[in-house]
């Protein structure tokens, strides 16, 4: 083809002249593709397809072959994003850790040692209670000094440190962290389930990293559970806040981009123009931390448009089968004016006086029967012994079984119209609303009650013709669009239209309103009541439990979908009963001494000002934690001030005869003060950590909120810190106090890594771990619902070994030394808080404290549990290669489930490899593979009989059909290799909520909406209204507005400020796009992208008042730390606030800071320090009881504040 | 009529998440090596922003394109007499300051330092000369508004809106940014080839992918500076220039290039055109309001029988008719005209089509409160945030028309969505909408379909490459087969 107008354009066929095409034909050639994905807690999932060229990694490419969902759904392909596709760097980096590294000091002691000692615990116990030297390689963390070691030497120091701090202190004292175990559960298994074994301490992460949404516990009893995001696509308005979808749900945004093509509106809440702002219909510039203000004028709005004047049927309905609405609260009589008090139970009626569990069973007023009648489904009938299959939604009454016509208000036939007191915390008084009253006769008298719903309505401020209320929308009064206006600088009008179309959609379609949000609003100290706020506006327009609808909650890949066979394996459940599972936020604010920098937390925490005597809502954090600890409403390791096994020992040798007298023994001790629990006197080197291992997570980095603090009171190093370590002296009454600062509490530090990022930098001994593309694994998410492998493209790099054979070897190693060191078995004492989804949760209906005798001191009623467990140290290694027997004992359930597995672990032994020792045979869990299959084998979301039969261990519990959600997989089973040919759809299961068969995507509580199975909850319903005598006390049992803590309240500044006086700034840590938390951000393609560091955003005009120019060096500070990093200046940042995107390294660029002492500036988590919720810490007490990263304080961060200066001179 | 057949592509920017995904999938498999560390052949830009070569936009400073000069059409850069006096200085070239000087790190000073009384940390160093350095750009450096009153006040396109509608860009209840995602347009009338003084680049005959011959190559660089869309690039290693290959290797072989597949926002679509080369010159001498008119009217209708005769006359095989007849880009660019060319005015014929995005609504601030300046439930693109003067600019030859038709009917048919899935807005309204907005329920359907239910092979839609007629023309197939693999590959002349 030639043209003759235009000779330039030659439009070339001639083969000849083509030859050369070849050579970027030959790029595009490889030898293999396998099937992987990433192990990094972006919640992405992504299958991705592994090229592998000549031996070598040489790129990914997105898999595309995801099962279709339903017709009218976009399809998921592909999956994956900027980060996930630059992994291949990281194989053959030269930040890659190829060989085991252990820092030079320790190791030159250690040969010192040996020379000395020839059995390697004597050398460690030589070296570790010499102070001296053991301050030399304190001293040394993270200063450089690393050398190459053989594994037979790091293996041979891990397994000594063990066997001393078992000796010497107790296992309790060596703990074990790595975050998230759904991207990649095996890897996270091999750690947690060595811990285990061994009596160690499992941490968890899931409320540390402040992604636990506490909301979610409270109203639902739920960890969490949300929407994958196809079922954005079933939504017609979306509300998005805290959530930038771009940045975190990358793989994921199209389905709302998508949305919007489809009539779907997207309203975007964010002080900052965020990135998905460009994708909304409206960007509200919310101001930042304020959403809660924000939503609780919209449900004043709603409540009354659409609950009071129009009656929306469907909202009313909706409010009385599945929240708790119409529930009676008694009031209780405070001088002039009523407060709402506790849920009014059954057994105070002397009709029900001697109902099963009456304690804990409500009260509904029946409108057509004019009475009270007990409905179905509360926590009572859950853990009923006697009335069994009543815990369900049915409204019916539990009495006599008749039906319940609920009712929800007392407005127009109330006995009494009755003045109640409410708090508004916004401008610090009390107010009072008139709210109509029903008097009960009860065997104490008549008692006056409310609905919930009447206190929602009195609370959120809609009069319905009552006193003491607003007149309109334009008064500033609790909860108007006039008053949210003065915390959200958002026009009344703009709030109203709002509402409206958000109750309006939700009207018309049935409830398709959905609300993403993220860790945008869930790391600020108050997070629950915005998520509440925000809740309510869905529960109210009955959004919950319906495709399009509900609150996607996205902050951590916490799904870990194959839950029940996992958590046997990772928890040694196989072999063991407890596990010492610790919640991490009281772990570390107590143990790398955050708590000595703060007094009473009401000096930020707005309380009601009334508080009865014993309050919970006043004092230290830290002495509502100890009690929490005592009450056993929160666990704590270590225990005791005495190491568990001596005390098992010492109880023994006092005439213990059996496990209840060792726990009598305990208890006596405990009673009469002999004995102190550890958090009582963390301080004292009796109660510290000693061990620690670090895997698959950045504990010292990315993760270390108070990274500062964990350098001074773990490590034993250098840090920048400058607060003061007697701030607290005086403010606590239940801890001992030190003047004498602990400094280095971990003797040592061991971290699994494939790169040196400041975890590693910091540690004793770096073991190389293989990447995501070396090894077998598996990973799941609720993004989805579907399930992945990760695989082995090529073999672990160098000497770099998976966690599972890490851990294993380890555990042989240790076993080694047990040999001689343990040679008999040994007993533990364990204790255990009470736990979620048990009896427990109907343990405490009250606050009473045994140590004051209140109450009598009972194991696992009004204190923790204490059980004693064999341990049998020399045959950890067969353990851990073995699935042990108590699997088919006592069968797998998670959530409350349970069912049977006798037939399937004996299937296993025939059709799966086994391990034979003592005369016994076991499925083996020697390899990696062998634990992926074993977990799919035996878990209900990839053995369709296995759900089956845990749907028919429901109809029991309930009284409802139920298999029949099983009954079309019964047959189908998913192999790991299965899964490496493609990605594998769930199917349904009890143990999640969502039902998604026939390619529905999966949307939480539909199965509780439509099938009438009870949320987890005292109620069994949804809550509004959170009765917990803790929560009355901290004036958080109605939702509320509470005032986001100020910088002076918060002391953070003082030291700073006498340093070097500059602008304050909110600091906020949102997600970044260049890295997943600190993974990615150092590879070279992301830094490219990005600006070679993770830079300080600003205002245009902020920057421009501190002579501050884009590009220029910033040092940036508080008395928490120091970070020093180039300034981005935009104009997409408000003024006020600045962002450094989370999780950064202080590894890569880091100049030194002239403020501090010249030293190397640090991290985005130099600047911050957590603050523990206290009212987060209560127990025993239906959804308010504990369980590993459901409940439990989180820890929040994102009210720090910073000061900032132009880089005065760059000094590297 | 002269008909050839072209690989065209579609990017629908509305749903564009300036992720980078794809800039990442290219550089992994095609510009990872030694010579090529700064090239982006994919990149995605912030707009508004100065893009990467930092001001590529700013024509009067790179000459890049066509001009047309007493009628006739000319390089800007160079004409042939120019080539000679440029060859050894090219004023308009952009220099490695326009671009970046691409580093990396001293990593292993992180496992290597001596043990000393601070922590080391891992310096920045250049990957060209490997000396220390201080990263003053990137070649994203202004991603999502970064430095923005340096770099988004630089934006070539701000030029010309009024003061009010700058301001507009920069005030945060106003402001707004969209992501540019950007590869070789390979267009129809390609300044670089018309460059080039050794006639390395070419049009390839059967899909019209412009490549540039890496053995014939002589290192002059006027593609860099005639491409205006500065998607050339000098390997410093080699000797050679490279540029975007549209992943030829994968297409020859049915499948998406790199940066397609690895699009995780969807916004790419990638199909035949047809189009008359007959009217190529006259169509980029129209005038700049014209110019997008003219190129859709250069592409024929691959339904057409006289198209497909023609067509076939001129050696297009029927699998690519079939494939002209299924593709995704000639919907968006022909048949619904809501995929625009960017830039037609440098007059290249660019066969990239964007679909310009929507964005939120303004608000207003009024004292210390912010209100949403909307009153419909769906924004008022009047009211959005993107003055439609500055979209006209990048993807209308300045001609407002075309976005305001694009945006009118990306609007209409979410009201009409609306109408279908809730009812909330009144169907014979919304239908209305759809007519004023030259549209009607079948097409709002189709466009809603491809645009969010779409699978890989809807958006996908590529045409057999004819391989073994192509190996034909040197040797048997069979042979081929036979011996494909072995032997070695010299290296150009002046290595790689």
């Amino acid at each position: 083809m030639s043209n003759s107008k235009l000779s330039w354009i030659r439009d070339e066929v001639a083969p000849e002249n083509r030859s050369w095409e070849e050579f970027y034909r030959n790029r595009w050639q490889y030898d293999k593709v396998v099937r992987s994905t990433h192990g990094v807690n972006c919640t992405g999932s992504c299958t991705w397809q592994i090229h592998v060229k000549d031996g070598i990694v040489t790129w990914e490419m997105q898999g595309l072959d995801y099962p279709k969902l339903e017709h009218g759904i976009p399809p998921y392909e592909p999956r994956g994003c900027q980060r996930g596709i630059s992994f291949s760097w990281y194989l053959y980096s030269p930040l890659r850790v190829k060989y085991p590294t252990i820092r030079g000091a320790l190791l030159d002691l250690w040969l010192e040692a040996k020379k000395e000692y020839n059995d390697p615990v004597e050398a460690w116990t030589s070296m570790v209670n010499d102070p001296e030297k053991r301050k030399r390689w304190q001293r040394a963390r993270g200063k450089g000094g690393f050398r190459r070691a053989s594994w037979e030497t790091v293996k041979e120091i891990i397994a000594a440190s063990m066997a001393h701090t078992i000796k010497q202190h107790g296992p309790d004292r060596i703990a074990g962290f790595s975050p998230i175990p759904a991207m990649s559960m095996v890897s996270y298994a091999a750690g947690a389930r060595l811990m285990q074994l061994i009596g160690g301490v499992s941490l968890s992460f899931y409320d540390w990293y402040c992604d636990l949404p506490s909301a979610s516990p409270e109203t639902w009893g739920e960890q969490t559970d949300v929407q994958e995001s196809a079922d954005w696509y079933n939504a017609k308005m979306l509300a998005v806040m805290g959530a930038n979808l771009n940045m975190t749900r990358t793989p994921d945004v199209h389905f709302a981009a998508e949305a919007r093509y489809n009539g779907t509106k997207m309203v975007v809440f964010s002080p900052d123009f965020s990135q998905v702002s460009k994708f909304s219909d409206e960007w509200i510039p919310i101001n930042a931390g304020q959403d809660g203000a924000y939503w609780m004028a919209v449900n004043h709005v709603i409540l009354k448009e659409f609950h009071h004047e129009k009656q929306e049927k469907s909202f009313l309905d909706y409010s009385k089968q599945y929240t708790d609405s119409p529930f009676l609260v008694e009031l209780n009589k405070d001088g002039d004016v009523y407060k709402a008090g506790q849920l009014l139970r059954a057994n105070r009626l002397t009709q029900y006086k001697d109902m099963e569990n009456g304690d804990w069973q409500f009260l509904m007023w029946d409108e057509e029967e004019n009475r009270t009648k007990v409905p179905k489904g509360s926590v009572g009938n859950r853990w009923a012994k006697k009335n069994k299959g009543h815990w369900n939604l049915k409204l019916e009454d539990n009495a006599d079984g008749s039906k319940i016509a609920p009712k929800l208000t007392f407005l127009k036939d109330s006995d009494q119209i009755y003045s109640v007191e409410l708090d508004d915390f916004s401008q610090g008084e009390t107010i009072t609303r008139n709210v109509p009253v029903k008097m009960i006769e009860t065997a104490d008298g008549q008692v006056p009650v409310a609905t919930v719903y009447d206190l929602l309505m009195a609370q959120y401020g809609v009069g319905r013709g009552l006193e003491g209320y607003p007149e309109n929308y334009e008064e500033d009064a609790t909860y108007t669009p006039a008053w949210a206006e003065k915390y959200t600088g958002i026009a009344p009008e703009t709030l109203i239209r709002f509402a409206r179309e958000w109750a309006s959609t939700a009207e018309k379609t049935g409830g398709k309103c959905t609300v993403i949000i993220g860790a945008g609003i869930n790391h600020w100290y108050h997070a629950n009541l915005m998520y509440r706020a925000a809740i309510h506006a869905l529960m109210f327009t009955g959004c919950i439990g319906k495709n399009g609808g509900g609150l996607g909650h996205y902050v951590g890949q916490e799904k870990l979908a194959p839950g029940e066979s996992w958590a046997s394996i990772a928890l040694a459940k196989d072999w063991f009963g407890p596990s010492r599972l610790q919640n991490t936020p009281s772990w570390h604010y107590v143990h790398s001494d955050q708590w000595r920098y703060e007094k009473s937390f009401t000096d930020y925490h707005t309380v009601p000002e009334k508080q009865p005597e014993k309050t919970l809502a006043k004092g230290h954090t830290m002495d509502v934690n100890v009690k929490a600890v005592r009450n056993g409403w929160l666990p704590f390791y270590p225990q005791f001030e005495t190491n568990p096994i001596d005390l098992a020992k010492e109880a023994r040798e006092n005439g213990a005869k059996d496990e209840q007298g060792i726990v009598d023994y305990v208890v006596e001790k405990l009673k009469k003060r002999d004995m102190k629990f550890s958090i009582e006197d963390p301080d004292s080197s009796d109660n510290w950590p000693r061990v620690w291992f670090v895997w698959r997570g950045n504990a010292i980095g990315g993760s270390a909120k108070g990274h500062e603090f964990f350098l001074d009171h773990y490590l034993g190093t250098h840090t920048n810190q400058v607060s003061d370590p007697q701030f607290a002296k005086g403010s606590t009454e239940e801890v001992v106090w030190h003047d004498k600062v602990p400094q280095g509490k971990m003797d040592l530090v061991v971290d699994l890594n494939f790169r040196m990022d400041t975890s590693a930098l910091y540690s004793d001994i770096v073991l190389p771990a293989a990447t995501w593309y070396e090894k077998a694994d598996l990973n799941s998410t609720d993004m989805h619902s579907f399930i992945h492998p990760l695989a082995e493209a090529v073999p672990p790099a160098w000497e770099s070994k998976s966690d599972w054979d890490i851990f294993k070897d380890i555990a042989e190693a240790f076993s080694k030394v047990s040999e001689k060191h343990f040679p008999e078995q040994m007993e533990d004492v364990v204790t255990l808080a009470l736990a979620h989804d048990t009896p427990a949760e109907i343990a405490q209906t009250e606050i009473k404290d045994w140590i004051d005798g209140e109450v009598e001191a009972i194991p696992g009623k009004t204190m923790p549990g204490i059980k004693v467990v064999k341990r049998d140290f020399k045959n950890v290694y067969k353990r851990y290669i073995s699935y042990g027997p108590n699997v088919p004992k006592n069968g797998l359930g998670a959530h409350g489930t349970h069912y049977d597995v006798k037939d399937e672990y004996e299937r296993l032994k025939i059709e799966c490899p086994t391990e034979t020792w003592d005369g016994e045979t076991y499925p083996s869990l020697k390899e990696a593979k062998d634990v992926c299959n074993t977990v799919l084998e035996l878990a209900s979301v990839t053995n369709g009989e296995l759900a089956y039969r845990s749907y028919k261990n429901m109809e029991e519990k309930t009284g409802l059909v139920l298999a029949d959600l099983a009954e079309k997989n019964r047959g189908v089973r998913m192999t790991y290799d299965d899964l490496c040919a493609q990605p594998r759809r769930l199917h349904n299961t009890p143990m999640w909520s969502g039902l998604l068969e026939n390619g529905r995507p999966y949307s939480p509580f539909t199965y509780n909406v439509e099938r009438l199975v009870p949320w987890r909850t005292l109620t069994g319903r949804q809550h509004f209204y959170l009765d917990h005598p803790g929560y009355i006390q901290y004036g958080e049992h109605l939702p509320t507005y509470k005032p986001k803590p100020t910088p002076t309240q918060y002391a953070e500044l003082t030291t700073s400020e006498s340093e070097h006086k500059a602008k304050v700034f909110n600091y906020l840590t949102p997600h970044g796009k260049w890295h997943i938390h600190s993974t990615y951000g150092d590879n070279h393609r992301m830094s490219t992208l990005s600006r070679g560091v993770e830079p300080f955003w600003i205002n245009d005009k902020d920057a421009e008042e501190l002579d501050i120019v884009d590009n220029d060096w910033v040092e940036v500070y508080n008395d928490n730390g120091v970070v020093v990093t180039r300034a981005n200046v935009s104009v997409r940042i408000p003024r006020g606030i600045v962002i450094i995107y989370h999780a950064t390294e202080r590894t890569l660029s880091v100049p030194k800071s002239p403020l501090r002492g010249n030293k190397r500036a640090g991290m985005n988590n130099s600047l911050t320090r957590a603050r523990l919720k206290p009212n987060l810490m209560v127990g025993g007490y239906g959804q308010f009881t504990y369980h590993f990263n459901y409940w439990g304080p989180t820890g929040a961060n994102r009210d720090t504040f910073i000061m900032v200066r132009k880089l005065p001179i760059l000094n590297w | 009529m002269d008909i050839r057949s072209q690989i065209s592509m579609v990017f629908h920017l509305d749903k564009c998440i300036g992720c980078h995904t794809c800039s990442i999938a290219c550089k992994n498999i095609w510009t990872d090596r030694k010579g090529t560390e700064y090239m982006w052949w994919n990149n995605v830009e912030t707009k508004p922003g100065t893009g990467f070569p930092t001001r590529w936009e700013d024509q009067d400073k790179y000459k890049g394109g066509w001009e047309v000069v007493d009628g006739e059409l000319k390089l800007r850069s160079t004409s042939k007499a120019k080539t000679v006096t440029n060859i050894f200085h090219n004023p308009n070239m952009p220099t490695l300051d326009d671009y970046y000087e691409p580093w990396t790190y001293k990593y292993k000073d992180l496992f290597d330092s001596p043990e000393g009384d601070d922590q080391p940390t891992a310096r920045p160093i250049s990957m060209i000369t490997g000396e220390e350095m201080d990263i003053e750009a990137g070649p994203n450096w202004d991603d999502d508004l970064g430095g923005s009153p340096i770099y988004a006040e630089n934006d070539v396109n701000l030029e010309g809106l009024s003061e009010e509608q700058r301001e507009q860009m920069f005030a945060i209840e106003r402001l707004m940014m969209f992501y540019f995602p950007r590869i070789c347009n390979h267009c129809v009338n390609p300044s670089c080839v018309a460059s080039c003084p050794s006639g390395a680049l070419y049009k390839r005959g059967e899909d019209g992918i412009v490549l540039l011959d890496q053995e014939r190559c002589r290192a002059w660089r006027s593609c860099i500076s005639a491409c205006p869309y500065k998607k050339t690039y000098y390997n410093w290693n080699t000797g050679k220039s490279e540029k975007c290959i549209l992943c030829f290797p994968r297409v020859e072989t049915g499948q998406a290039p790199a940066c397609f597949h690895s699009c995780v926002g969807r916004i790419r679509y990638l199909g035949v055109l047809l189009y008359d080369a007959d009217k190529i010159e006259e169509t980029a001498k129209r005038p700049d309001d014209e110019l997008v008119d003219a190129q859709r009217e250069m592409i024929l209708d691959p339904f057409d029988e006289n198209v497909i005769r023609e067509a076939k006359k001129n050696g297009i095989a029927d699998s690519t008719i079939k494939a002209a007849q299924d593709s995704p880009v000639y919907k968006f660019v022909k048949e619904w005209g809501i995929a625009l060319p960017p830039h037609v005015e440098y007059r290249t014929l660019p066969m990239l089509f964007y679909v310009p995005p929507m964005l939120p609504v303004m608000s207003a601030q009024e004292g210390e409160s912010v209100r949403s300046i909307n009153e419909e439930f769906f924004p008022d693109f009047d009211k959005a945030r993107a003055p439609i003067k500055y979209l006209a600019k990048m993807f209308g030859g300045g001609n407002e028309s075309h976005l305001r038709y694009v945006l009118k009917k990306q609007s209409a048919i979410r009201t009409f969505r609306r109408a279908e899935t809730v009812g909330d807005i009144d169907k014979i309204d919304a239908e209305k909408l759809l007519i004023e907005a030259d549209c009607n329920p079948s097409e709002a359907n189709d466009i809603y379909e491809l645009t969010s239910l779409c699978t890989f092979e809807d958006r996908f839609v590529i045409p057999a490459a004819h391989r073994e007629e192509a190996i034909e023309m040197m040797k048997d197939p069979l042979e081929h087969k036979q011996e494909a693999g072995f032997g070695f590959k010299e290296a150009p002349a002046r290595g790689w």
